[in-house]
């Protein structure tokens, strides 16, 4: 009884996690990315420098009309933003924050976390193909074929580590990780957080949702809390991102002075930064040149990775 | 309507061609051009631009409207150069009508005139940017902008519609002391402006969405009639402030230098107009220093109650920022123009969209369409 209880607990504890930080995420992005233009971002909703003003968008979100447009398959159109949200809700329960302080830790989280991340994307193909709209259908292509580009670097740099640590479980990596893993596991590190930046749509890669191109590439019809579901996937997948990236290539909680969970959320955070920072200072690839990218410099490297790391784990 | 299609795998493929509307509501499009696309799955197989959703008979309203309600008209075609497009017009009337324009309202005008090529070049180097994805530059540009848009405001009250044109001058003498607010605005400027141009022009993946991107040959220019900044970048060594010297930009010639690349790709024409912001700078500064040394005196002529250009015509063309403006003007000896032709340097400009955009990608449309740096109501008239 007690087992079902604590695991009910976790839960919960993790599920307001996912719906607190990516609003965090939210709002550091209006913050960052107004002070860097050099204006002042959300000043007036809940009173101090506008900390409420995500929570006022969502209030919004809610009070406004679901539209449907008549020529849409109703049933997938509505399904598909829960398929592009849950799959990191899941995911995120893997991932442990601090020792002991994890959802469910999971023999093969790597496995696991990176399976259920793939999953998004179909919520994405629904939405455009479902959405009856020339522009969200070319989003929607545009999304699925960006997979080609980040899905295979993105899986070879988490191997590396994972040969590393000689473990698929993410308390293992943590506990294997030493600091000078920092500068050896770094090319893998690199291509781990840009591959995870093009799964997630974020500047530069963008294309699936380039405003200048395709409106909003899949999401353009959406409207209200469907349209926010959509949204909160998105901050939600850079929490997840963060933390994939600070648990397995930055230490996770460990640190300086003393092991914690601060140490994790530090990491994170600071990566959610250079996650804004790339918006703002980026235009946005083409998808192509993504392609090129990912199939020229990002797998290589996370070839050469994978074969340095299987050489020094060996040979050590 | 109803039209059947089969899908299916091997020899029954049956592929329709998609056709996509960009506009006339699209956000890559800044007003309500629209442009008819027909993909092959992204890339474009024919393009046509659509225009006229902004017509609002600009030459037809000029046949019923008194010299000093044109000035009016015709600064409101492309709203982003509205001091040039009134010079234009008083130009035209003036020569009808053998006018002197008092010296200082030549070197006035010719100062505002830069400083609204200024205005709009800043615009494009803010909003091009933003169209291959980068979001930052638009506030820098904004900046400027609004420190040369404050002096503007000061003498016309105007923040985009000047109308300071008279004929035969300026509607009024500079305030005390503006030009030492110009001057101060320009160095602001001059000083923020690296801001701007290291963020977009040091940027690899801009490189790689402008380079080599909408490559306009000379050929193509010179059949489409293009100009301005968009003609340079292909190599056409041309501008009117230098081959047929109006205002006092005859006696500038030293400071005026004409900015040409050869490339003509995206890349080419965004840095045309990046270092032709430079030069607006310097001229501005070279008029003001010459404004401070003329001696006080009229700033336009007295006007008779009912403004009348004698019979006969007169074509009076500027070098826009965004190209070639010009007004053929016909007078039967009213006072209205018997016929204005409005020649309008964006209208010409986009003509060669439907030559370039086949073959292109979607995502490389954008990139062209916002480098050749139009206004819709200066289309569509």
């Amino acid at each position: 009884m007690s087992e079902v209880l604590e695991a009910a607990l976790r839960l919960i504890v993790v599920f307001a996690a996912f719906l607190t930080l990516p609003l965090l995420v939210g709002q550091l992005e209006h913050k960052v990315m107004a002070h860097m233009q050099s204006r002042m971002g959300p000043m007036y909703a809940g009173g101090f420098h506008g900390w409420a003003q995500l929570v006022a968008d969502g209030v919004k979100f809610a009070q406004k009309e679901e539209v449907v447009p008549a020529a849409a398959d109703r049933t997938v159109f509505r399904l598909a933003p829960a398929l592009a949200l849950i799959p990191y809700f899941v995911a995120m329960v893997a991932i442990p924050i601090g020792p002991g302080l994890v959802g469910r830790d999971i023999d093969a989280g790597i496995f696991f976390v990176l399976a259920v991340m793939g999953v998004g994307v179909i919520g994405t193909l629904m939405a455009g193909w479902a959405s009856a709209n020339k522009y969200s259908l070319l989003g929607a292509v545009r999304q699925v074929s960006q997979l080609m580009a980040y899905e295979l670097p993105f899986v070879l740099a988490a191997a590396s580590v994972a040969m590393a640590a000689g473990s698929l479980g993410f308390t293992d990596i943590v506990d294997a990780w030493e600091p000078w893993w920092l500068i050896w596991q770094l090319p893998a590190a690199v291509v781990f957080f840009v591959a995870g930046l093009a799964e997630l749509n974020r500047p530069p890669f963008d294309m699936p949702v380039a405003d200048a191109e395709i409106i909003f590439g899949p999401y353009t019809e959406y409207t209200g809390l469907r349209f926010a579901l959509f949204l909160l996937a998105e901050y939600a997948g850079i929490v997840l991102l963060c933390f994939l990236t600070s648990v397995l290539f930055l230490g996770g909680w460990h640190g300086p002075f003393v092991d914690s969970w601060v140490w994790t959320f530090a990491k994170a955070g600071v990566l959610a930064f250079v996650v804004v920072w790339l918006r703002v200072s980026y235009p946005r690839m083409r998808a192509d040149q993504l392609q090129k990218l990912a199939w020229q410099i990002l797998i290589p490297v996370a070839l050469a990775q994978l074969l340095l790391t299987g050489v020094v784990t060996v040979a050590w | 309507m109803t039209e059947e299609r089969v899908v299916s795998t091997g020899d029954g493929v049956v592929a329709t061609d998609m056709v996509l509307n960009i506009g006339p509501q699209h956000p890559a499009t800044h007003g309500v051009l629209r442009l008819r696309l027909v993909l092959d799955g992204e890339r474009i197989v024919s393009a046509e631009p659509v225009i006229g959703y902004m017509h609002r008979g600009a030459e037809k309203l000029f046949e019923v409207r008194d010299y000093r309600q044109i000035i009016m008209l015709a600064n409101r075609h492309d709203w982003l150069s509205a001091f040039s497009n009134e010079l234009g017009v008083v130009l035209a009337v003036e020569r009808m009508l053998g006018m002197e324009v008092p010296e200082r309202a030549v070197w006035a005008r010719t100062l505002l005139a830069e400083l609204n090529r200024l205005l709009n070049h800043l615009m494009f180097l803010g909003s091009y940017p933003l169209e291959v994805g980068a979001i930052t530059p638009v506030f820098y540009a904004f900046r400027e902008r609004e420190a040369i848009q404050e002096v503007m405001e000061e003498i016309s009250g105007g923040r985009m519609h000047f109308m300071f044109n008279r004929v035969g001058g300026l509607k009024e003498d500079l305030p005390n002391g503006w030009t030492n607010r110009v001057r101060t605005a320009m160095a602001g400027v001059r000083d923020r402006l690296p801001q701007l141009e290291n963020l977009v022009f040091g940027n690899e993946i801009f490189a790689a969405r402008t380079q080599g991107v909408g490559v306009l040959s000379k050929e193509q220019v010179l059949q489409y009639g293009l100009s301005g900044p968009i003609a340079r970048a292909s190599g056409i060594d041309m501008d009117l402030r230098r081959d047929e010297p109006y205002l006092a930009y005859g006696e500038l010639q030293d400071v005026l230098r004409v900015v040409t690349r050869t490339e003509g790709d995206c890349y080419a024409r965004f840095e045309v107009l990046r270092e032709q912001v430079h030069v607006s700078m310097d001229l501005v500064d070279a008029c003001l220093e010459r404004l401070e040394q003329l001696p006080q005196g009229p700033i336009n002529q007295r006007l008779p109650k009912v403004l009348k250009a004698p019979e006969g015509y007169t074509y009076a063309w500027t070098e826009n920022p965004l190209g070639l403006n010009g007004y053929f003007l016909v007078s039967h000896g009213e006072k209205t123009p018997h016929r204005l032709k409005l020649r309008s340097a964006s209208f010409n400009n986009v003509q060669v969209l439907g030559e370039m955009l086949p073959g292109q990608l979607v995502a490389d449309m954008v990139s062209i369409l916002g480098s050749m740096f139009f206004v819709v109501g200066d289309v569509d008239k």
